[in-house]
């Protein structure tokens, strides 16, 4: 009986113990990883080709998700910050509410969550793929590095593609926004336009938007590719990686964005 | 897809995203309107600034006319030194009176002039010799609660 009960603790024990290590050795993994990326990627830019095919297969592929979300994000925020403002009246400050929400936080951050899902899982399953069919080898036995030749082309059109993204959905956000505000709910055009431009600052607003959505680009080009090459050479191996990636770089973008507006926008006044 | 296409959609999508960052920068952000614009400098002290900040208005009749571009102390007398970056298409006289305003009961403060009569034109550097510094709510409700107790004890004599 007790010796039951020890033998599941210890079994216990042991699981959490393999799974942090696991965890560790795949985060230095991971990393050893971005280094052997980055070292590759002069190789990989002498045939610009593969890095601009992989920009076409990521960000204009996800064009019109992102413009499409982007509309409609802002032209949600119009309406409801429409609703709360009208009642201290000071509506006429809506430019301002949907341009300082989409550029500082939610351009990058959704356009870095449905890139993940749109883009980072098929760079994810495509590479995954290409293991499960041993394509990498086989370019490794023809003297072909598959760092430069796949890995480095397919991360750096992620890192290329998404703050571009990113400033598309804010772009089209705002936009939406001014349909819904000025368009139909009727708030003056002069005021929309000039709030937004009193209320907004290049440099810490936009600057700090386009530098969230190029650590995201980082981050999740990073999880997909890593995540595709680590994965299990069956067809399972590949499905479960390609979740891992949706799910990791989900999180990673959110865990990053929290920690990056701490850095950017507090104490920073109004 | 052939090559030529693939290329043809990349370059499509650079520069539709470049487009997008150029619009948040200057039909959203304002970066280039009033900051490059060619202007002069003025200064003005005031007892008491309130809640001015950087880069808020100056306004003359109520149109935008510069931004004040830094507020510091005078360690001697204990005036807040505020410059102010006005554009150049806009002369005001010696006489102007430089006051710290709010638009509206929880608006943003703003400096607004108040030009007068003169005919001499205050030039590059130049101080505004007139100010009217912010009025801090809190003083006015303590002044009129003493006020108050002041009356009251006089009609108990």
């Amino acid at each position: 009986m007790h010796a039951d009960v020890l033998a599941g603790l210890a079994q216990g024990l042991r699981r959490l113990g393999s799974t942090v290590t696991g965890g560790v050795s795949k985060l230095g993994y991971a990393s050893r990883f971005l280094l052997a990326v980055l070292w590759h990627s002069p190789q990989a830019f002498r045939r610009i080709q593969l890095t601009l095919r992989e920009i076409y297969f990521a960000g204009v592929l996800s064009l019109v998700i992102i413009l499409m979300s982007g509309m409609f994000v802002g032209m949600v925020l119009s309406l409801q910050g429409y609703e709360t403002l009208k009642r201290y009246g000071a509506d006429e400050q809506l430019g301002i509410l949907v341009a300082l929400a989409l550029v500082r936080e939610l351009g990058p951050v959704i356009a870095g969550l449905l890139f993940a899902s749109r883009a980072g899982s098929a760079i994810t399953a495509e590479i995954g793929l290409m293991k499960t069919t041993e394509q990498l080898t086989a370019m490794e036995m023809m003297a072909v590095d598959p760092l430069a030749r796949v890995i480095a082309p397919r991360f750096w059109g992620g890192v290329i593609s998404l703050p571009l993204l990113a400033a598309l959905f804010s772009a089209f956000g705002i936009f939406g926004g001014y349909v819904v505000g000025v368009r139909l709910i009727g708030i003056d055009d002069g005021a929309f336009w000039g709030q937004m431009q009193a209320g907004v600052d290049f440099w810490p607003d936009v600057t700090n938007g386009i530098i969230k959505s190029v650590v995201f680009a980082v981050a999740v080009s990073l999880i997909a590719v890593f995540e595709g090459y680590d994965s299990k050479p069956t067809a399972e191996g590949v499905s479960t990686a390609t979740t891992r990636t949706v799910v990791i770089s989900s999180l990673a973008i959110l865990a990053l964005d929290f920690v990056m507006t701490v850095f950017m926008f507090r104490g920073a006044g109004t | 897809m052939s090559r030529s296409a693939i290329d043809l959609w990349v370059g499509i999508f650079v520069a539709i995203g470049l487009g997008a960052i150029v619009f948040l920068a200057l039909k959203v952000g304002n970066l280039l309107t009033l900051d490059n614009a060619p202007g002069y400098r003025l200064e003005a002290r005031f007892d008491n600034i309130g809640g001015l900040k950087l880069r808020a208005p100056v306004k003359a009749a109520g149109v935008v006319v510069g931004r004040v571009e830094s507020v510091r102390l005078d360690p001697k007398t204990y005036e807040a030194v505020v410059s102010l970056r006005i554009d150049r298409e806009f002369q005001f006289t010696k006489d102007t009176i430089a006051s710290i305003n709010t638009s509206g009961l929880l608006g943003e403060v703003y400096i607004g002039l108040d030009a007068g009569g003169d005919v001499a034109l205050l030039k590059d550097g130049e101080r505004i010799a007139k100010t009217q510094s912010a009025m801090v709510v809190e003083k006015l409700i303590s002044q009129f609660l003493f006020d108050k107790a002041a009356e009251g004890g006089g009609q108990k004599k």
